[in-house]
């Protein structure tokens, strides 16, 4: 069961709104500080792209987003009501396509810089759909993409770890020492 | 918070200081701003985002056409962030590539000359 669930009309004002409910969930789900940052990022990029899919293709339609927290990660699931071959959508055989292959890493990942400073360029050309999605890749620990269901829409699905590692809770005794002599440190520097 | 933009004169260069949230519902106005300073004969530019609250693809968007529309006038666009969070965004995307990213709007103008 999902902790909060958000649904909001197809319109860029509202990505906002998303993204601060989803910033105000993290918190009170005790997430670490520098994750809430990407969490933040992440949940903005893959609902500004359900926006623009939908005013493309289904501009009624809501946008589905979905937050839930458990001890171990918080998950984002994020839905549209596009169609097949909208910016991401499922392989031809309705299976997942790779990250890579979504985010057409090596051409699309990044800007086209021969582009750039061209003459006659169209200077209005929208970067290639993979920056956002690029984001989304370099801040979630794990995506997944997939059909939504009855094959309408795109649901694209975030986890982050956000469970302390073992080494990190447990100090040994060194380890405490160190950091005491490094506060005992710092304490002095600012007296 | 929303989008606050003020511009300044600095000799040849125009200094944009923008504050506050740049994503999918603010940077029309930034774009905006900045076609309008193109527009006017304004070829260098100095973004100061030291401001800035969030930034999004859509911001990023926005300054690759800004410099796309100086560079099309032999102009440049020159950044000024030192905020670990949206220099992450920049590295993650590959566009430190793209941009002079400076450290103060004197170290963006002294690069300049």
């Amino acid at each position: 069961m999902p902790t909060v669930e958000l649904r909001f009309a197809a319109l860029p004002g509202h990505v906002r709104t998303a993204r601060m409910i989803a910033t105000a969930v993290s918190r009170r789900a005790g997430v670490p500080v520098g994750a809430i940052d990407e969490i933040k990022l992440a949940v903005g990029e893959a609902c500004a792209r359900a926006v623009r899919v939908n005013r493309r293709s289904n501009p009624q339609a809501f946008v589905h987003v979905e937050l839930t927290d458990t001890p171990e990660s918080f998950r984002v699931v994020v839905s549209d009501s596009g169609a097949a071959g909208d910016e991401i959508a499922p392989g031809p055989d309705g299976g997942l396509l790779s990250v890579d292959a979504l985010l057409d890493l090596g051409e699309g990942a990044e800007p086209d810089l021969a582009a750039i400073g061209v003459p006659g360029t169209e200077v209005d050309q929208p970067l290639p759909s993979g920056l956002g999605l690029a984001l989304i890749e370099g801040l979630v620990d794990e995506v997944a993409v997939r059909r939504g269901q009855d094959g309408i829409g795109t649901v694209v699905e975030m986890t982050w770890h956000t469970a302390e590692p073992e080494e990190d809770a447990d100090l040994d005794s060194a380890g405490y020492a160190a950091l005491a002599a490094q506060i005992a440190g710092s304490a002095r520097r600012e007296g | 918070m929303d989008l606050s933009l003020t511009t300044r004169q600095e000799g040849t260069h125009t200094v944009v200081v923008v504050g506050g949230e740049i994503d999918v519902y603010t940077a029309p106005k930034l774009r905006e701003q900045l076609i309008d300073l193109v527009s006017a004969g304004s070829y260098h530019l100095v973004v100061d985002m030291e401001g800035v609250e969030f930034l999004d693809s859509t911001g990023l968007g926005v300054l690759v056409g800004g410099l796309k529309r100086v560079r099309a006038h032999e102009g440049s666009l020159r950044l000024v962030c030192t905020q670990e969070r949206i220099l992450k965004i920049f590295r993650i995307t590959g566009l430190t590539k793209v941009f002079p990213i400076h450290s103060s709007v004197e170290d963006a103008l002294a690069a300049s000359d």
